[in-house]
């Protein structure tokens, strides 16, 4: 009894400082609708800042004193990062800002390795809290019981905070009706920096505060966010008591699985997820999102035709010169080919149900992953022929995207987005873990194509053709009843399912052809590489996709490929110089900026402009 | 447009990037593939060791009459990413082998990358011991020590106390399964009475480091195998320190003695573990380890880590190859490699073995102590290879490409 009670306080000792960071997180979004992916990076912040200042300022009025500092130092640069960055977009479609606040990671990853150097810091201790209290005749650090007297004073100072003061009372106001409260004379742009700000610096203070029972290193950006938007989901995205409530269950049903399943410590956080997202789809206190507010932002989109004769006769002409690229270019050319076209038919499959369903998926990488992990798994386990092994991978995904689409299909919006990616997550740490089967992360190695597929040239050829035939038989779908059924679904339901539409088994159908695509992605990228590893089912790998996806342009029907092309060969060239992920996240942000549309829909918006000026001028 | 803009796109590419292959051929290339921005503490003093290895090299001349060179990549730990960039290096760049890596799924990747394309592959750090072994190829060398011969080691020290319930804590990934497995197995047949009453696997780089300790305490073991590492180390240490956790238990910690991961946790070390290491400030003058230590510090004004070992090897291993081949295409190189022996490096004389290329370096193991507010390994010893490997036919049986 007294263990369960120790283990308890040590749920709750980890609780406070992932409160604290989801909370800012979830601040953000009920306020702004920004999905703040680099949120973790202003927790990283948070303790590197913090460090440095208990170097200067010693004692224990230092101590406090700085962690106090470190936070509004935090929430200082978040504004800023608000102001100059976020701002300008807020018009962009819905979720573009995550685009934006992948910029912002690679940013202060650079800045924070060229400000502290590579090397890991350890936490200084609390003053005066050094050792631990027995209670029950359990030992339990000093520091943790502070930390958990903490928490509860944060969560209601941020409760009386929203609920009664007047920024409070404006800023639900913002979140229930942004149009009018600027209409009655609130600046929201200064509301929104100021909740930024804060959402920034609570995540400041949670690097702080646990810098005596840990550090700052350069990992612990992405290592939290996984951890960070669970707790947000489950709590019920903008709910701060949600967040509360869900912070110290992940973190005492994480003690007690490192005692009783200690090799489970990486799937149980998402089982959890999915388990109360499946029985409460908007986390324990979450509310459901209101109609409508996440249908298209902005003007009604003009229906996509086909190409003309003149669209269709120059891509014909491409096609040959890809064709023909064989014979004049040399063999990394070619390699750099086979990567794009992978990665464009990968981008092309999310942009099918993102851009024409509406379904933000953030866990696509289940199905390009899953399909290449199935065909290397046959291959390793069972020395299958290559060419049955390839089959396999979008008929698995295919399969995957069935099975994870019949619980997510059910939602919309946020909420879809983060069941698909705590699918994603499950499916990533089965492949992690599951030595037997996966290897784990050794990997599946000497995974190669057929010997007469087994040259640069002809597999060259080979990806042209089924990379190139997905994406335009993707194209052919969106022309199609089926296509234009999808899009109905996503502008009006209502009016849809009016027509006889059934709304969600057009959306389950379309989920399921773009696991098989972005499975056909993935199978034609393990044999290209001879192995896989589980990065390529990791968040980042889904959200590589998403960031291309936006940066081509959502609205637009080459989206997913032109933003492909474009992120493949920028990195191509950027990853040769030493700064060179500060210089892709400025240029992502600046596209972000200049280009809110995407890359696409930028270039088409100006087009429409150029020829519509040449119709006026008088002839 | 879809095809029209992805076209111009690989066009502007290929203008980009048309190799400046043009320019005089003097010097012999090598490939370089590392995660300098995700793993910059590790990398840094890597490359720094290979820098100062390069600049000893080429002021003596060089290798077969011309100056040594690397080509340094970044590959963002990504293991489809380094095959790209090994790809290019090779039929692009002019480089005559791939060496680099240290996460081991990026070693093992340009291993068998190697093997089918036809190159060779030094793998510098990558600690997975199926690089040389399961997965082996004739195509991929290993220089760092094997992480079987490091747990052995431990083993045969714990193998003397009298201490039979262990417990066990390591990253929850194959390096880590790999070490205990090694361990376990290596002190069983030493010992068979022992017995193993708690593993704990906590996610790599995300430890609950307090939960952790609560868990091993509640077996109540005589001893603790230890495999953490990182800030993973630093918060076991702190909570379990705090708990009591170490008092009266011997802990064995696999790598704890590296300066990569001694020095950040500063005047908290925790004293009397028994660990491998790199004890840098512990070799009498003119010695070839002290003449190493003295050498990259003047060169470059710090102090070095095992990685800053490592390279230097690596450098030094690659012109040895080089030399003894007498030429650079692949099969000369590997049959440059292939017995090759480096005598008077700062270990002594280095060599790979021809029956799984892995290279004799062996390990540094003794004890933390703090002095001067600094954890420093003492009582320690070098030990080679020899009698912690396993026996050449379990070695053959485990290689399958031969």
């Amino acid at each position: 009894m007294a263990f369960l009670f120790a283990q308890f306080l040590t749920g709750l000792a980890n609780a406070s400082s992932l409160f604290l960071v989801a909370s800012g997180l979830s601040l953000i979004f009920g306020v702004t609708r920004i999905v703040n992916f680099a949120h973790g990076s202003f927790y990283m912040l948070g303790a590197f800042i913090g460090v440095t200042l208990m170097q200067i300022l010693p004692g224990h009025v230092g101590f406090w004193g700085s962690i106090l500092l470190t936070g509004l130092a935090v929430g200082l640069i978040g504004a800023l990062v608000e102001i100059v960055v976020l701002r300008p977009i807020y018009r962009a479609p819905e979720l573009f800002q995550l685009v934006a606040t992948f910029g912002v990671i690679l940013v202060i990853q650079d800045l924070a390795l060229m400000i502290w150097g590579a090397e890991d810091r350890l936490g200084p201790r609390a003053p005066g809290l050094r050792g631990v209290w027995r209670i029950f005749g359990e030992p339990v650090p000093k520091y943790d019981i502070v930390m958990i007297a903490i928490t509860p004073f944060i969560l209601f100072a941020l409760w009386y905070l929203i609920t009664k003061t007047r920024v409070g009372v404006l800023v639900r106001a913002a979140t229930q009706d942004r149009e009018m409260v600027g209409a009655l004379g609130v600046n929201q742009a200064w509301l929104f920096t100021g909740v930024f700000g804060l959402g920034c610096a609570l995540a400041g203070w949670g690097g702080a505060l646990q810098l005596p029972k840990g550090g700052a290193d350069l990992l612990m950006d992405f290592n939290i966010i996984g951890a960070v938007f669970v707790v947000v989901v489950i709590g019920g995205m903008g709910s701060l008591p949600g967040a509360f409530i869900a912070a110290v269950l992940i973190s005492v049903l994480n003690v007690l699985g490192v005692t009783y399943l200690p090799q489970s410590t990486l799937v149980l956080m998402f089982v959890v997820m999915a388990v109360v997202l499946i029985i409460r789809p908007y986390g324990l206190l979450g509310r459901e999102e209101v109609a409508g507010e996440h249908g298209q932002v902005g003007a009604p989109e003009t229906p996509i035709r086909p190409y003309g004769r003149t669209g269709q006769t120059i891509i014909a002409a491409l096609l040959l010169v890809l064709a023909a690229l064989p014979f004049f270019a040399d063999q990394f050319l070619l390699i750099l080919m086979i990567d794009m076209v992978v990665f464009a038919l990968f981008a092309a499959s999310l942009h099918f149900i993102l851009g024409t369903g509406g379904l933000v998926s953030f866990g696509h990488a289940a199905f390009f992953g899953g399909g290449a992990y199935a065909a290397a798994l046959l291959v390793f386990h069972t020395e299958t022929p290559m060419e049955l092994a390839f089959l396999f991978a979008p008929l698995a995904a295919g399969l995957l995207a069935l099975g994870i689409g019949w619980f997510c299909i059910r939602l919309t919006g946020v909420y879809f987005a983060m069941l698909t990616l705590a699918f994603s997550q499950l499916v990533w740490s089965l492949a992690f873990q599951w030595r037997e089967v996966t290897r784990g992360d050794d990997g599946l190695v000497n995974i190669w194509p057929a010997p007469w597929l087994n040259g640069t040239v002809p597999y060259y050829y080979f990806t042209l053709i089924l990379g190139v035939g997905g994406i335009l038989f993707l194209r052919h779908v969106i022309h199609a009843p089926f296509g234009y059924a999808l899009r109905a679904g996503r502008d009006s339901p209502r009016q849809a399912e009016a027509m006889g539409i059934d709304v969600k088994r057009i959306q389950y159908a379309a989920f399921a052809l773009a696991g098989v695509m972005a499975g056909l992605a993935g199978g034609i990228f393990v044999f290209s590489k001879g192995s896989v590893f589980p990065t390529e089912l990791e968040i980042a790998s889904s959200f590589d996709a998403l960031i291309v996806v936006f940066l081509g342009g959502v609205k637009t029907l080459a989206g997913g490929v032109v933003g492909a092309g474009f992120l493949t060969v920028v990195e191509d060239w950027l990853t040769r110089l030493e700064y060179w992920r500060l210089l892709l996240g400025l240029l992502i942000i600046v596209v972000v900026i200049v280009a809110p549309e995407g890359i696409v829909g930028s270039i088409r918006s100006a087009w429409q402009r150029f020829t519509h000026r040449k119709e006026e001028t008088p002839r | 447009m879809t095809f029209i803009r992805r076209t111009v796109l690989a066009m502007g590419a290929a203008a980009l990037l048309t190799p400046v292959a043009a320019s005089a051929q003097d010097s012999i290339k090598i490939g370089e593939i590392n995660h300098y921005k995700r793993m910059a503490a590790f990398a840094e003093p890597y490359k720094l060791g290979i820098e100062l290895a390069l600049e000893e090299i080429n002021a003596e001349g060089g290798v077969l009459g011309k100056p040594l060179e690397f080509v340094f990549r970044d590959d963002q730990g990504d293991p489809a990413e380094a095959i790209k960039i090994a790809e290019e290096l090779m039929t692009r760049e002019g480089t005559v082998m791939i060496t680099g890596s240290i996460l081991s799924n990026v070693g093992l990747a340009l291993s068998s990358h190697a093997a089918e394309k036809g190159y060779l592959y030094l793998a510098a750090e990558p600690l997975a011991d199926s690089l040389v072994w399961a997965s082996g190829n004739p195509n991929t060398f290993r220089l760092r020590a094997s992480t079987w011969i490091q747990a052995a080691m431990l083993a045969e020290e714990a193998a003397k106390t009298d201490a039979v319930k262990y417990a066990t804590i390591a990253p929850n990934y194959a390096y880590g399964q790999d070490a205990v497995a090694a361990f376990k197995e290596n002190l069983t047949r030493l010992k068979p009475e022992v017995e193993f009453v708690a593993e704990q696997w906590p996610a790599l780089f995300n430890i609950d480091a307090g939960a952790e300790a609560q868990a091993i305490e509640r077996a109540k073991p005589d001893a603790i195998f230890n495999v953490t590492f990182g800030t993973d180390l630093a918060k076991f240490v702190r909570e379990g320190g705090d708990r009591g956790l170490f008092d009266g238990r011997q802990v064995y910690g696999l790598l704890t003695g590296e300066p990569e991961y001694l020095d950040p946790l500063g005047d908290e070390v925790p004293e009397g573990w028994f660990v491998t290491g790199y004890p840098w400030y512990g070799f009498d003058e003119g010695t070839p380890e002290k003449v190493f230590v003295d050498a990259y510090m003047e060169a470059t004004g710090e102090t070095p880590k095992i990685g800053s070992l490592v390279g230097y090897l690596t450098a030094y291993s690659i012109a040895g190859a080089i030399e003894k081949a007498g030429a650079t295409d692949t099969a000369s190189l590997i049959a440059g490699f292939e017995g090759l022996e480096i005598p008077d490096t700062p270990i002594g004389t280095l060599a790979y073995r021809e029956i799984d290329n892995q290279s004799t370096m062996g390990a540094y193991v003794g004890t933390l102590a703090l002095e001067d507010g600094k954890g420093v390994m003492v009582d320690w010893t070098y030990k080679g290879p020899d009698g912690y490997m396993p026996t050449d036919e379990e070695i053959k049986a485990m290689r399958p490409a031969e």
